[in-house]
């Protein structure tokens, strides 16, 4: 059963539609005031909003002069910082959430969520006593106790350092497979959106930009805020044309001409939004002779070279383009290989099927 | 040593306490949780103990619980008596004044407890009372324990307001504080002294005991 929401709020502004797939680990992504961690509690019934509609399949939580209070609502939840309860051990936090069962039956099903969420032995310790990965796992432990159908979770990462992080990607991972319980997780982190979720929702002022599955909304972005959310600075904007055969749109970048992969003709003199992906945006090698595959070769200059580890930033002028700098992202080795120095010519393609077109009106949803 | 009097006091104390803590520990939670927008309004009120001079609360409080009064008259003829030179009197005064030395430590206390850990105990699916007291009681301990201190220190050390309300009746109002003045005027230094050296020993020894003892259960609580 997925999750619909229909959230509206006047302060701080919310305007959020969307359905969350059963099963699966959606990301709330977008910038720190951008409404994520609002929509958490307003799920979890934390927070009453201006109106809001939410529903589990046929079950109303939120709507038609319904509010189902937090405890009656099958949600588990890890905060930012945990809210573990520090005068209880381990345990102690994770029996507190089966006030349901029986006092015998409590333990066994709190020592049952310790194992799967990997604290087993630290049973007896106080939170004070633990890492913060240990505490991000009792945590854990303690919202998926109750058997949730949903595991709400803000910001688990934010407090844990890089490597621990890496580590509880793969256990929230292999928990998820286990339990298959419907994950929404709050991230201002698109890499840990990437690595975590195959749903992603990207918000911006309360506002859902887009939605869809994760490999989808990273790769084409649906308008200019959704790609500098992204992290996408090769944003552009040209006029836009029919192409000769009438079949596809043509963009003029300045001297340029490229083809895109897009079937829609926009009206005579229209300008159009579009992105490329800095690792789409492909070397053309001296050593390879220009040929029928590529596509939309643009000339440009090398400006700036900074290698950052395995990966480099190459940023360049399109030839007639003063204004403008195209940004591309490739191995280090590559960069070696190629001769790309400060100043150098080189030759870019921008494959008609890598150009993102981008819709005028921002928060359109996929 | 005048030994009703600190037995007198000593029973004050007690019986204030138990009077007030339910109240006060009820007050300073809604004062911690509220967004009341009358709120400072409410806190100063409950305040005023620290600031008036403790004779103009206690004249308040003889006008309000006098014979004269509606609630004195109300109380006569319920208990058969007046509230005002009695030992419920004295009670009653012992309470309102000493609200803010209870409300304020457990507001704190209370105040100082997360609203994650709050969120979490709902989401764990307890109820308020079993959030409450699993929760938020044991949480705002330190704080319940340093009220129960300050309330029972000043309750003992209480003047102004006491001999206001309830005179200086031998085994019914006159605490030990008064005994005190009482020996001091009739030049009775020896037992003034003594029962001074007393009320030092037992404010200070209580006090330092739950300082420190308040200090490591914070300690003992807090998260990494």
């Amino acid at each position: 059963m997925s999750l619909w929401l229909d959230l509206r709020h006047d302060g701080p502004p919310l305007d959020f539609r969307t359905e969350i797939p059963e099963g699966k680990i959606t990301a709330l992504v977008g910038p720190s005031g951008s409404g994520k961690t609002s929509i958490l509690r307003a799920i979890a019934g934390l927070l009453r909003l201006d109106r809001a509609e939410i529903r589990l399949g046929s079950e109303v939580w939120d709507g038609a002069g319904i509010h189902l209070a937090t405890r009656e609502r099958p949600i588990g939840l890890v905060p930012q910082h945990y809210g573990l309860f520090p005068h209880l051990t381990v345990i102690g936090n994770v029996e507190a959430a089966l006030n349901h069962l029986a006092p015998a039956d409590r333990r066994v099903r709190a020592t049952d969520c310790i194992a799967l969420a990997h604290v087993d032995g630290l049973e007896s310790r106080y939170p004070r006593d633990l890492s913060g990965g240990q505490r991000q796992r009792v945590a854990l432990a303690r919202a998926i106790a109750r058997g949730p159908r949903l595991l709400l979770l803000d910001e688990p990462f934010s407090a844990v350092d890089r490597s621990t992080r890496k580590r509880l990607y793969l256990e929230l991972r292999r928990l998820h497979e286990e339990l298959r319980t419907t994950i929404l997780l709050v991230t201002h982190d698109l890499d840990e959106a990437a690595q975590l979720a195959s749903h992603l929702c990207l918000l911006r002022n309360g506002r859902l930009l887009q939605s869809g599955p994760t490999s989808e909304v990273l790769t084409t972005p649906c308008c200019e805020q959704a790609a500098r959310l992204l992290d996408i600075p090769n944003v552009f904007h040209s006029m836009a044309e029919a192409g000769p055969s009438g079949r596809t749109m043509l963009l003029r970048w300045g001297p340029h001409t490229l083809r895109t992969a897009s079937k829609a003709l926009p009206p005579e003199g229209t300008t159009q939004g579009w992105a490329i992906l800095p690792t789409n945006v492909l070397l053309s090698r001296k050593d390879k002779p220009w040929g029928s595959h590529l596509e939309n070769p643009v000339p440009a200059v090398v400006e700036e070279v900074t290698e950052l580890g395995a990966e480099a930033v190459v940023w360049m002028r399109p030839e007639g383009l003063p204004d403008q700098r195209l940004h591309m992202r490739l191995p280090t080795r590559a960069v070696r290989r190629d001769g790309l120095l400060v100043g150098a010519e080189v030759t870019v393609c921008l494959r008609a099927a890598d150009i993102v077109l981008l819709q005028a009106n921002d928060g359109a949803e996929s | 040593m005048d030994w009703d009097a600190i037995a007198l006091s000593a029973r004050l104390a007690l019986v204030t306490l138990v009077a007030l803590l339910p109240l006060a520990i009820g007050m300073a939670y809604w004062l911690a949780t509220t967004a009341c927008r009358w709120k400072p309004w409410i806190e100063g009120l409950l305040a005023l103990p620290l600031v008036l001079p403790p004779t103009v609360i206690g004249y308040y409080l003889l006008v309000a619980v006098g014979g004269h009064s509606p609630l004195g008259q109300w109380f006569e003829s319920v208990a058969g008596y007046t509230l005002a030179f009695s030992f419920s009197g004295l009670v009653l005064a012992s309470v309102l004044f000493n609200v803010p030395f209870a409300v304020q430590p457990i507001q704190r206390a209370f105040e100082a407890t997360p609203q994650e850990v709050r969120e979490a105990a709902q989401c764990c699916g307890l109820t308020f009372w079993q959030a409450f007291r699993k929760i938020e009681l044991p949480l705002a301990w330190p704080g319940i324990l340093s009220a129960s201190v300050m309330t029972f220190a000043h309750t003992l050390g209480e003047f102004g307001v006491v001999l206001m309300v309830g005179g200086n009746i031998p085994g019914e109002t006159k605490t030990v504080a008064i005994s005190i003045y009482d020996k001091t005027q009739s030049f009775e230094h020896a037992s003034a002294g003594a029962m001074s050296l007393l009320l030092l020993v037992i404010s200070l020894v209580t006090i330092a005991v739950s300082y420190g003892f308040v200090e490591r259960l914070m300690k003992w609580r807090r998260v990494g």
